[in-house]
């Protein structure tokens, strides 16, 4: 039936077009097909990196596009490599990755743990617990913003009623020591869900058999949890944590919205740094260089871990 | 049939005539750009007399100013064409002269007899002039502004309070004249019970993402001895930005940030100031003059509950302010430049400036602010005038932004976050500045 279709179309092709089509190879068709997405591509991302890498080179500055940009060689990164705000802005960014991971990790694997059960009215439980992932960071940023207020934020008000200190005193983003709580909670918050998906999706994964097993070789649950569950989700754990790293690495909108990288320097980590460099003092040779910088710096890191990933997967 | 068509003709030609007419009018519209605030407002209905002298329609980009800033400098930036004149901010003007971002306004004021010394001299040097103390005009000064002070007058003029204060202190609760006494008040009203409500010292600029502490900042150390280079050798930064008068300015500036300011205020400007006098939480409040109409008017602290104080006197008795406020430029990639300049030219007017003051506009003009009659014209405008007379600005080189990020920085380190003392943050200042100025080539 397919064939004497094909056939009556190739018959009631125009010879002068059929002549064309038959002039393109499969090939070639593909070609025709991948090339538009494959131009926007160049266009949009390859370009643009291989100008960044060429302005990192040089002193240029967006807002003077009149003066003739010189050549410093490795200046820019020599530069970078030796400024002390830069380091202090990435120990900043690695505090801020470390814990956000893990208590994501902890609290999300947990959750996924619990959901996995399927406990009656398990499937609500779990679209309530996904809620914070579906908002936009920038409501997100706004609303906790409020929460965080000594004088009016329900936040300061509810710690305040477990520990006696007036809400007043709870200054969650002006305070040194808690603003980088503030955005890790905030951070944990809303993306823990995603990391309780992953892992949900590894634990079903795990076939029912392997458990029957163990539960006819007497295996205690603790040792069913240690010997099968997590080992077996561990690759999905890790997928988990490496999403969540490369995106915590380049987190700006939130703490752009929480804190602005303030009190003083204590929260502004190296994306807020890389703007601040780029588009408030314009620097653009020398964010560039930065930005060169945090981009081999998450490919290399990226990189070793997804080598990681799949020795455990191996196993 | 030939009246059908005599009509089809005729409402054809009419149709063609009037999308004529109204593409001359859209060819003429000129846009002007400026930061949305209360001002903006005021010249949008001042300038509706514009369009009835002239023809001319007005469209107008207002944008907030934490995006001011960086919205229009990329639009300059980009040679767009989206802004006919600009209200540019005073510290953008050598950056904008030496890019050529403004048309030269020097010919065209030869030409139309327009005097820069019909002007406060202090708008002249902060919004026109590029070298500054050079006669090189790219602006006419448009909004005059100066950061000063508010205060809750009611508050002050309370029996109990006022018993209780001269008992404390010594000295009758008033405006104060000094850096002292402002501290002695705003420690006197932090976390005082007034009607039932808590209330706080003092609103001060803290804001770390634009300029908001450096404004701050500034306002305090200029009185208190600072300079930003030396007189006699421009660029020579050590021991002037860094000088013990300085460090004891930042010191004093920090102390009022712990000792008075409500909790949380550790990002507040020009908005969160508005809103902690609106809202009554503060005796007193830094801001600049443009808020001082809307809060004068305004329901529950503004008409007799509101006082104004020019900014105190330091130590030695010196007394500066911080400028604020901007001239109106024409820009140098607009295809309305005739246009532009005839815009300029009304708004220079005496009537004009009359009226742009009494809509709430700060006019610059000598002929309004020197008015015997301007005093009394509004409860802050006496105010307005001392303040105007000892004004300071930032600098206004063609690297403001990496200078003011610096500054941003250093002081946001010190003052909020407590991190070093006053003298390692200003001695980091003099490093970041002369920095910059290396990269220049000015030094």
């Amino acid at each position: 039936m397919l064939n004497r279709t094909a056939d009556s179309v190739a018959r009631a092709t125009p010879e002068p077009l059929a002549r064309k089509v038959r002039g393109i190879s499969d090939k070639g068709l593909a070609w025709l097909f991948i090339s538009p997405t494959i131009l926007l591509l160049l266009a949009i991302n390859i370009f643009p990196l291989f100008w960044a890498i060429y302005l990192s080179f040089t002193n240029f500055r967006a807002n003077r596009p009149n003066e003739v940009a010189k050549n410093l060689g490795l200046a820019n990164y020599k530069r970078i490599l030796a400024d002390q705000d830069i380091w202090i802005a990435m120990q900043t960014t690695a505090h801020f990755v470390f814990w956000t991971i893990l208590l994501q990790t902890l609290i999300g694997f947990t959750l996924a743990w619990l959901i996995d059960r399927k406990f009656r009215g398990h499937a609500f439980w779990t679209t309530i617990i996904l809620v914070p992932m579906m908002l936009s960071p920038a409501v997100v940023g706004n609303f906790w913003r409020f929460l965080y207020e000594p004088q009016i934020g329900l936040f300061a008000y509810a710690v305040s009623f477990v520990t006696g200190i007036p809400a007043t005193e709870i200054s969650m983003l002006s305070n040194v020591s808690l603003a980088p709580w503030s955005i890790i909670i905030v951070d944990t918050w809303m993306w823990t869900p995603y990391v309780m998906l992953i892992c949900l999706a590894g634990l079903r994964s795990i076939p029912e058999y392997i458990y029957e097993a163990a539960e006819v070789d007497r295996a205690s649950n603790w040792r069913q949890f240690w010997s099968i569950t997590l080992p077996m989700a561990l690759p999905f754990i890790m997928l988990a944590v490496l999403f969540r790293g490369i995106e915590n690495f380049k987190m700006f909108d939130m703490v752009n919205l929480l804190t602005g990288g303030g009190p003083g320097s204590t929260t502004e980590v190296a994306s807020i740094t890389l703007k601040r460099q780029a588009f408030e003092s314009w620097r653009t040779g020398y964010s560039s260089a930065f930005a060169i910088i945090l981009f081999v710096a998450v490919f290399g890191l990226a990189n070793i871990y997804v080598k990681a990933l799949n020795k455990v997967k191996q196993r | 049939m030939k009246s059908t068509l005599k009509l089809a003709l005729g409402l054809a030609s009419t149709l063609l005539a009037s999308t004529a007419v109204s593409n001359v009018a859209q060819a003429e519209d000129l846009t002007l750009c400026w930061a949305a605030w209360d001002p903006a407002n005021a010249l949008v209905e001042l300038s509706k007399d514009f369009t009835k002298e002239t023809g001319i329609g007005m469209k107008f980009e207002f944008v907030p100013w934490t995006n001011y800033a960086d919205r229009f400098l990329n639009e300059l930036n980009s040679h767009g064409k989206l802004c006919d004149m600009i209200i540019g901010d005073s510290q953008w003007i050598g950056g904008a002269a030496e890019n050529g971002h403004y048309v030269k306004l020097n010919d065209f004021f030869d030409k139309e007899k327009i005097s820069m010394d019909d002007f406060v001299p202090a708008t002249v040097v902060g919004y026109s002039e590029w070298p500054k103390n050079s006669p090189n005009y790219w602006a006419l000064p448009a909004m005059g502004d100066v950061v000063g002070w508010t205060y809750r007058k009611d508050w002050f003029s309370k029996p109990e309070l006022q018993k209780e204060f001269k008992e404390k202190y010594g000295w009758d609760l008033g405006p104060p004249t000094t850096f002292d006494q402002l501290r002695q008040i705003a420690e006197f009203f932090q976390k005082r019970e007034i009607d039932g409500k808590t209330v706080y010292g003092a609103s001060i600029y803290t804001e770390r993402g634009s300029e908001g502490i450096t404004m701050g900042a500034m306002d305090v150390l200029y009185s208190f001895g600072f300079q930003y280079e030396n007189p006699k050798k421009p660029y020579e930064m050590e021991g002037f930005v860094n000088s013990d008068k300085s460090v004891k300015g930042l010191e004093f500036y920090k102390a009022l940030y712990d000792c008075c300011t409500p909790p949380g205020a550790s990002n507040s400007y020009m908005g969160e100031g508005v809103d902690a006098f609106k809202s009554g939480q503060v005796a007193m409040h830094m801001n600049f003059a443009f808020t001082w109409p809307g809060l004068q008017k305004d329901e529950n602290v503004g008409g007799d509950k509101i006082g104004y104080f020019v900014n105190p006197k330091g130590p030695d008795g010196d007394q500066f302010a911080q400028l604020g406020g901007q001239g109106i430029s024409v820009v140098s990639y607009s295809d309305k430049q005739e246009a532009a300049l005839k815009y300029i030219k009304w708004f220079a007017n005496k009537d004009v400036q009359s009226k742009w003051w009494s809509l709430g506009g700060y006019s610059c003009l000598n002929a309004v602010v020197k008015d015997p009659g301007f005093p009394a014209s509004q409860p802050y405008a006496q105010t307005f005038l001392d303040s105007m007379a000892i004004v300071k600005d930032f600098w206004a080189e063609p690297s403001y932004a990496p200078l003011l990020q610096a500054s941003q920085k250093r002081f946001h380190d010190y003052v909020v976050a407590g991190q070093g003392s006053a003298k390692d943050a200003l001695d980091g200042l003099v490093k970041d500045w002369t920095e910059v100025f290396q990269d220049d080539g000015k030094m």
